[in-house]
Order: structure tokens, then C-alpha cells, then sequence
């Protein structure tokens, strides 16, 4: 028993990272309506930027994070404007293969400058831990968490008491009228994607600081996000958070439960399960387009 | 005997009631009218009806049964067309290949045979003919013209003989000439024995056009009858003038 | 006058029995093992990018999880071949249909379930079944050896330069199926409910296409034949993993070919294959360790969807229409667009 709750707690600390995550993927979904298939690409792409910073300067991977962040947001606002806005016609499909194009290009980078070797980030408190309640906790994954809350509510913060927060939603909600009422949304889609990329950088970190990874990790870690968003219902931000949080733990007590080679499998699972009998997600519409 | 027999039909949208309690018939082989002020439910009834959104309450009955909760398909194979508030036609396939899309109800077997296709192509061009467009039958559909997408698009639609048609705003961004040319057509295909139902806003349109009117007001069918029967009603008048 | 349309199709009809005398004459004339094996891969595609298009191009539903399939009909036949004790040689290529068959069975069930989305789920469901049966392929060693492999009996009598000889017919065989599929859907009734079906979903139930049965029919289609064409190349490599079976990377290939040809055409997928399979296992030769081929992979894909997003096909008829209409003031021709 103790087992499954400390894996529920473990579940939660990861969830938090994977709604972090999956965030950044599903804003960008809303504002622009395409399916970043790039994204667990740029996850790792952050690592790796924390990595090199660790590696030749012995920098914290967190505070690396001041660098990486706007270094990712620059690159992502210029990924788009190259790669996403240029499409005009069948943009939901071209874009998917866009992106997924990006991610093939970053790995194969990736794997030239780092080999495809599998590494970590390091902290030099990460064997630190502390005990509640007889149960272990390591304070890297506390702190990922904290994160993870922080970047998040930043992220509901700005969405829903900024202004430009108000012109993504705008986008987010029905692009024709929001131009009408004077928002710019070329600049917002440039931003938001910017934004979610940013996220990535983040989510990066916590994830590198809790698995080993490579280039080819994206593989993995892309067909969780768009299960996670899937599930939350795509272009809802809540649903994502909760989707996250929802798939992790059940992964997480699967693991321990049943086996941890199963435990990815749970993953599809639910998926299915949710396509069979909601299969707009949790928190996502039914939409009939163009009536 | 009526075609279409719509009772008490109800749909709302979250707070919106958008149809509320309607009834209305259309007789077969009229031309019946469907008007009111903007905002009162008509393109809902039409959704309604023709299956692409299910209703919250009420029947619709064609030819005495039940189609409520069907899907469009199943709708048009049923004998009920319909055309679109912005014409749509498949901007990709050309003319001629747009009419050879609708599916009669001959089912799977049919459509695999290549035996009908020779017979239908030869009707998709008489249709076109009709219509006066076969000179573009070539041309794809996204370089129409917005008229000759109308006529398209009317014309597709009659490819599987459906008893029922209805038009959404037919009259909608056309010129006068081509208006009475669609007007024409409508009367040559209702004498054939086709029954129509039109949403429209050109009251002169529907006054000349219509056999029947029914007047709609906030999702519910007010008044029924002749044009100029309609036209002198004043709980209409109180409809258009108070909104 | 322009050209007249019967000459031009009689001129289409003779370049397709050129084509065909070649490919049937191919290995006689270039009977050397580098040339002929990349024929095989060449030929594999070839079916592959025609198959995938019957789904992806016509109905505008992208599967980037095709290699589910693939992997499936290549384990399907692997474990027949196995279990059933068939002597190697060429009865194995009996197997083939029937691993087509039970992937057509896997195709019902997750396009079943796929296909209750719209089209943007759809491609992050397709994902998801292949990152699932690659789980599946790993995970249950007692079936399939899981990540230590399988290994598949082959005919020792194929010596050296012979070995890849009935493969490549094999694969031949399934590719001339695969287009010629592909190519009598696109003439049928089926085939214009399908791409009316991409150009507008809604419209296209509005005239009575039942989109649900006619989109399940082009999953199950293309999964087959990509499911047979995985069969023989279980049988080709005679040793199967997981990850190579179920390669994402496969799969993106298909695709990009069939989108560098032209979505929705026929020959599009064909000419894609052309192209790029040779060009890709040389790139994959020289650069394969660095794992820069992909970055190969990138740029192609980036370059022909933004400079080329409708492909070579597409683009080139739209030169010939417009070059023709310039010259002929007549009425309009056929009513049927080139395929």
C-alpha cells in the first residue's frame, strides 16, 4: 500500500512536468491549430542546451534555465515565422509534417554534436532527500515541481490578466474575430508559439534532471504529449494539466502494481478507452465545423 | 399529404434557445417558403432536418417517418437535399466530377460497378446543360464563379432525384438576372415533381416564387399561409418591425 | 490545335509498357547485388508511398503511424513462417496474403477507433497505435523475442547475387498491385466520394457520401497492402526487431514521397518513391553512423512542403493545362481532371 501511494506522489511530482510539458504543446495547438509533432524534440533540445552549459561552465541546470528559456523562446519565435506561417493552404496537415520534419533535424543534429549516447543532468544536490510521512522524497524533484507550479501559473497569470494573454485567448477562441477587433494574430501566433517553446526549455530540465536521455528520446516523449492532450482535450489548457496528472500517476501505480513494462502501455490504454467514449477529451468540444 | 411534418422541434445552445417548439408541414410538390427575421431559426430548422445537429425535443417526419437523430447521409439517400447559406461545391474536383459525387441509394455494390458510371455522366452533363454551365464542366470548382457555384452546387444536388430540396438563401449574393434564372429553374424542377423549402430574405423572391410562406420568430413558426395572405398578418409585421 | 487527347493517352499507354518492360527486365540487365538491392528497397517503396496515398492523399486523412502496419504484416509473417515450419524457398510467399489478411483485421480495429476523430486527432492517434504495437513487439518476448529478434528461416539455394532476384519480383508484384489499386479507386465513384470526402467533410455527407464506411474501406486498403509489402520484407531481411520493424521512420518516408509526388494522384507516389528511395539509401550509406541522414531527411521534407506543397505531379499537369489552354480557344475538353 505504501508502495502505491508513494507512487501516486511520485506520479503527481512527474505529472507536474509532463502538464508543463504539455501546455506549451496544446497552446500552441489552440492559437494556431496545428499539431506540434516537434515538441518532445525541442524537450530535448533544452536538455541538451542544460547539458552544454553544465558541461563547460558547471551550471546549475535551474539556473541555466535564465538562459535557456529566452534562447528557446528567440528560437521558436523564428521557427515559426520560417517554417509555420508560410503555409496557407491545408495548414493542420502540412504542419504536422513541418514539425515532425524539425524534429528529425534536431535529433540528427543532436545525435552529430552528442552522439547518441545517453546522458543526464547532474546537480550536485541530487542525492539530497528528506522524509515525510516514511516516505523518501529527493529534493530534485521537489524543486522540479516548483517549477513546473511556478512556470505554470505564470503561464495562467499572464493568459488571463494580461492583455496579451486576452488576445491569445482571443486567437484561441475564433481567429476571424479576433483580427476584427484589432488583434494582431500573426504576432500572437509568432509569440505563443515562442511561449510554448519556452515551456519546452523548462520541461527540459526537470525532465533531464529525472531520466537519462538521448536524441532519440523524443520519440517517447512526443507520443505522451499528444496522449496527454489528446485525453485533456486539444487546445484546453486545464485539460492538459489534469490529463498530465491523470496519466502519470495511473502509469506511475501501474508500475508498481503490475510491471513496469506494462506501465508505458497504460499510457494507449487510456487513450483508446477516452477515443471510444469521449473522443473530443475532457475538456474539449464537439465541433461541427462550417455549418 | 404533407412531405415533411416538423412538430414541436426544439434545440438550444448552451443558454440560446434557438428553436423552440416549431411545427410546420411542407405539402408535396409546392414550393414552401421559410422566412423571418434574422436570428429566428431558420438555418437551425434546416440543420435540423437534415440530420447535422440532433434536436433537443420534437419530431421530423418525411413521407410519415421518423428521420430525427439521422445522419445527413442517411437524410439525402432518404430523398432530402439540401444547398448551402455560402454555396459549397468541392473546390478541388471540376465541375463534372462534382456532380458525379452524390450517391444514390443504391448502395456499396453500386457505387463500385463501373457499369451506371457511363449513364451518369451523360445526366451530370444534361444536368449542367439545364443549368446553362456545361461549358465549364472541365473548369474545377474552386474557379467558379460564385453564380456558377450556385447553379453547381443546385445542380449536384439533384443528381440523386431527391424529393425534398431544401435551399438555404438561395437568392443570396446573386444578380437580378441570374436570380430569375435560378427562380426558373426552381419552378421547371418543382413541375417535375421535386417539393422545395426556402429559407430566403428577398421577400419579392419568395412572394413571386412560393405557393406557401411560414413566418419564423425567435425559433418559433408564428404564421402560415399565402404570400400575400403572410404579408398582411401583423403579428409578422410586429415580428420584422419589432426586432 | 492542341495536342489531341487520344494521342496523348496513347503516348501515356506506351511510356507505361516501356516502364514495365524495364522493371520486368531489370535484374537481367543489372544483375550486380548493390544495384539490385536497391531496386528491392526502390520497388518496396514504390507500393509503400501508392499504398499510403489511397488513405492520406485521397481522403486528406494523414497516417503518420503506417508503420504499424508495415511491422505487423512483417511479424504476421514472421511468426507463420515460423510456427507453421514452412520450408524455405519460394512457398513462403504464400504467407504473404495471409499476413495481409490479419493486418487487415488490425486495420478494422484501430481505424475502428481512429477514425472517431477529426482529422487532426487522427494523425496523433495513428502515432499512438504504432508507438503501441512497437510496445507490444518489445514487450511480448514469448511471441516475438522481443527486442532480441526474430529470426526467419531463408532459402540457402539463393546463393550470393541471386538472393535478392525474388524478392525484388516479390515486391514488384505488390507495388503493381498497390498502384494499380490506387489507380482504379481514383477512376471509381469510391474513389471521388474519397476526395470529396478531403475537400469537405460536411459536404460531402450532405450528398449522401457515407464517409465513415468509405474512410474505414481506404484505411483498410492501404494497411494491407502496406501490411504485404512489410510481409516480404520480413521474409527479405529474415531477421526481425521491434524497432526496425515498427521505424517511425518508414513510415515519415512513405509519406514524404507520396507528398513529394503529389497527394491524391497516382503517379505522384510513384515518381516520390523514384526519387528519393535511391537518394536516400545513399545518403543513409555515407552519413548513416553520424545519424546527419536525418538531417537529410529534414531538409527534403522542408523543402518540398514549402517550395513544392501540392508536388511534382500536381505542379506539372498545372504547367501542361495552362500551357495548353494558351493554346486553344475552343470549347472545354474532357470533363475529367488528369489523374
Amino acid at each position: 500500500m505504501t508502495l502505491v501511494v508513494e507512487a501516486a506522489v511520485l506520479g503527481i511530482l512527474t505529472g507536474g512536468v509532463y502538464a508543463l510539458m504539455a501546455s506549451g504543446l496544446t497552446l500552441i495547438f489552440g492559437v494556431m491549430r496545428i499539431i506540434n509533432v516537434g515538441h518532445g524534440a525541442l524537450v530535448v533540445l533544452g536538455a541538451y542546451l542544460s547539458f552544454a552549459l553544465f558541461r563547460s561552465l558547471h551550471m546549475d541546470p535551474f539556473l541555466s534555465l535564465l538562459v535557456t528559456m529566452p534562447v528557446m523562446f528567440l528560437l521558436g519565435v523564428v521557427l515559426q515565422l520560417v517554417f509555420i506561417r508560410p503555409l496557407k493552404t491545408d495548414r493542420e496537415a502540412l504542419s504536422v509534417l513541418v514539425t515532425y520534419a524539425l524534429a528529425l533535424g534536431i535529433e540528427g543534429v543532436l545525435g552529430y554534436v552528442f552522439t547518441t549516447n545517453f546522458v543526464e543532468l547532474r546537480a550536485w544536490y541530487e542525492t539530497a532527500s528528506f522524509e515525510v510521512l516514511g516516505f523518501h522524497i529527493t529534493w530534485v524533484y521537489v524543486f522540479g515541481f516548483a517549477l513546473c507550479l511556478l512556470i505554470l501559473g505564470a503561464l495562467f497569470l499572464m493568459l488571463y490578466r494580461t492583455s496579451f494573454g486576452g488576445a491569445i485567448r482571443a486567437t484561441m477562441l475564433n481567429r476571424t474575430a479576433a483580427q476584427l477587433i484589432g488583434v494582431d494574430v500573426d504576432r500572437v501566433a509568432a509569440i505563443a508559439f515562442g511561449i510554448g517553446v519556452a515551456t519546452a526549455a523548462a520541461g527540459g530540465v526537470v525532465f533531464g534532471i529525472t531520466n537519462a536521455f538521448n536524441p532519440g528520446s523524443h520519440y517517447d516523449l512526443i507520443s505522451r504529449l499528444l496522449t496527454i492532450i489528446v485525453l485533456g482535450g486539444l487546445g484546453s489548457l486545464r485539460g492538459a494539466v489534469v490529463a498530465a496528472l491523470i496519466m502519470l500517476v495511473t502509469e506511475d501505480i501501474t508500475q508498481v502494481l503490475i510491471s513496469p513494462v506494462w506501465a508505458n502501455f497504460v499510457f494507449f490504454v487510456i487513450l483508446v478507452a477516452i477515443l471510444i467514449v469521449r473522443p473530443q477529451g475532457l475538456y474539449g468540444v464537439r465541433v461541427r465545423d462550417r455549418i | 399529404m404533407s412531405l415533411l411534418e416538423v412538430k414541436d422541434l426544439s434545440k438550444r445552445f448552451g443558454g440560446i434557445v434557438a428553436v423552440d417548439s416549431c411545427s410546420l408541414s411542407v405539402p408535396a410538390g409546392s414550393i414552401t417558403g421559410l422566412i423571418g427575421p434574422n436570428g429566428s431559426g431558420k438555418t437551425t430548422v434546416f440543420n435540423l432536418v437534415t440530420g447535422f445537429i440532433a434536436p433537443d425535443g420534437g419530431e421530423v417526419r418525411f413521407k410519415a417517418r421518423s428521420i430525427a437523430g439521422l445522419g445527413p447521409d442517411r437524410i439525402y439517400a432518404l430523398g432530402i437535399g439540401r444547398t448551402f447559406q455560402l454555396a459549397r461545391i468541392f473546390p478541388r474536383l471540376t465541375a463534372l466530377e462534382n456532380m458525379l459525387v452524390p450517391v444514390r441509394r443504391a448502395g456499396l455494390r453500386a457505387l463500385l460497378s463501373r457499369g451506371q458510371w457511363g449513364h451518369e455522366k451523360e445526366r451530370a452533363m444534361e444536368m449542367l446543360a439545364f443549368m446553362d454551365i456545361n461549358q465549364v464542366a472541365g473548369t474545377l470548382g474552386g474557379a467558379l464563379s460564385y453564380g456558377q457555384r450556385k447553379l453547381l452546387e443546385l445542380a449536384a444536388v439533384m443528381m440523386a432525384g431527391p424529393e425534398l430540396v431544401l435551399l438555404d438563401e438561395p437568392a443570396g449574393g446573386v444578380n437580378p438576372v441570374l436570380l430569375e434564372r435560378i427562380a426558373e429553374h426552381i419552378r421547371h424542377l418543382n413541375r417535375q415533381g421535386t417539393t422545395f423549402l426556402l429559407v430566403e430574405h428577398n421577400m419579392g423572391f419568395v412572394m413571386n416564387l412560393c405557393h406557401e410562406v411560414v413566418v419564423l420568430h425567435q425559433g418559433h413558426a408564428i404564421a402560415k399561409g399565402k404570400p400575400k395572405d403572410v404579408r398582411e398578418n401583423p403579428a409578422v409585421l410586429d415580428a420584422y418591425l419589432g426586432t | 490545335m492542341a495536342i489531341p487527347a487520344g494521342r496523348v493517352t496513347a503516348l501515356k499507354g506506351l511510356a507505361l509498357v516501356l516502364v514495365a518492360i524495364l522493371a520486368l527486365i531489370l535484374p537481367v540487365i543489372a544483375p550486380d547485388p548493390a544495384t539490385t538491392g536497391m531496386a528491392v528497397f526502390t520497388v518496396m517503396y514504390i507500393g509503400l508511398a501508392s499504398a499510403w496515398n489511397i488513405m492520406g492523399g485521397y481522403t486528406g486523412y494523414i497516417s503518420l503511424g503506417h508503420a504499424a502496419f508495415f511491422g505487423f504484416g512483417a511479424y504476421s509473417f514472421g511468426l507463420l513462417l515460423v510456427h507453421l515450419n514452412v520450408a524455405p524457398g519460394y512457398l513462403p510467399f504464400v504467407l504473404v496474403p495471409v499476413a495481409g489478411l490479419l493486418t487487415a483485421l488490425l486495420a478494422v480495429v484501430i481505424g475502428w477507433v481512429a477514425l472517431r476523430t477529426r482529422a487532426a486527432t487522427f494523425v496523433i492517434v495513428t502515432i499512438a497505435f504504432m508507438f503501441m504495437l512497437q510496445l507490444l513487439g518489445e514487450n511480448l518476448v514469448k511471441l516475438t523475442g522481443g527486442g532480441a529478434g526474430l529470426a526467419l528461416a531463408y532459402s540457402h539455394d539463393w546463393g550470393g547475387d541471386f538472393f535478392n532476384i525474388p524478392y525484388y519480383y516479390a515486391m514488384l508484384a505488390l507495388a503493381v498491385l498497390s498502384v494499380g489499386v490506387s489507380w482504379w479507386i481514383r477512376r471509381s465513384k469510391f474513389g471521388l466520394g474519397l476526395l470529396a470526402i478531403r475537400d469537405d467533410e460536411d459536404k460531402a455527407l450532405a450528398v449522401g457520401v457515407p464517409t465513415r464506411s468509405f474512410k474505414l474501406t481506404a484505411f483498410v486498403i492501404s494497411a494491407v497492402l502496406v501490411g504485404m509489402i512489410g510481409a516480404v520484407y520480413a521474409y527479405y531481411v529474415t531477421y526481425l526487431y521491434p524497432q526496425f520493424a515498427f521505424d517511425p521512420l518508414i513510415g515519415i518516408s512513405m509519406v514524404l514521397m507520396a507528398f513529394l509526388g503529389g497527394l491524391g494522384t497516382v503517379s505522384g507516389p510513384v515518381i516520390g518513391a523514384l526519387l528519393l528511395e535511391p537518394a536516400q539509401m545513399e545518403f543513409a550509406y555515407r552519413f548513416g553512423a553520424s545519424r546527419l541522414y536525418l538531417v537529410f531527411y529534414a531538409a527534403v521534407f522542408l523543402i518540398v512542403i514549402l517550395l513544392l506543397p501540392r508536388g511534382i505531379v500536381p505542379s506539372v499537369a498545372d504547367l501542361v493545362r495552362n500551357w495548353r489552354h494558351r493554346r486553344q480557344v475552343g470549347p472545354a475538353q474532357q470533363g475529367l481532371a488528369s489523374p
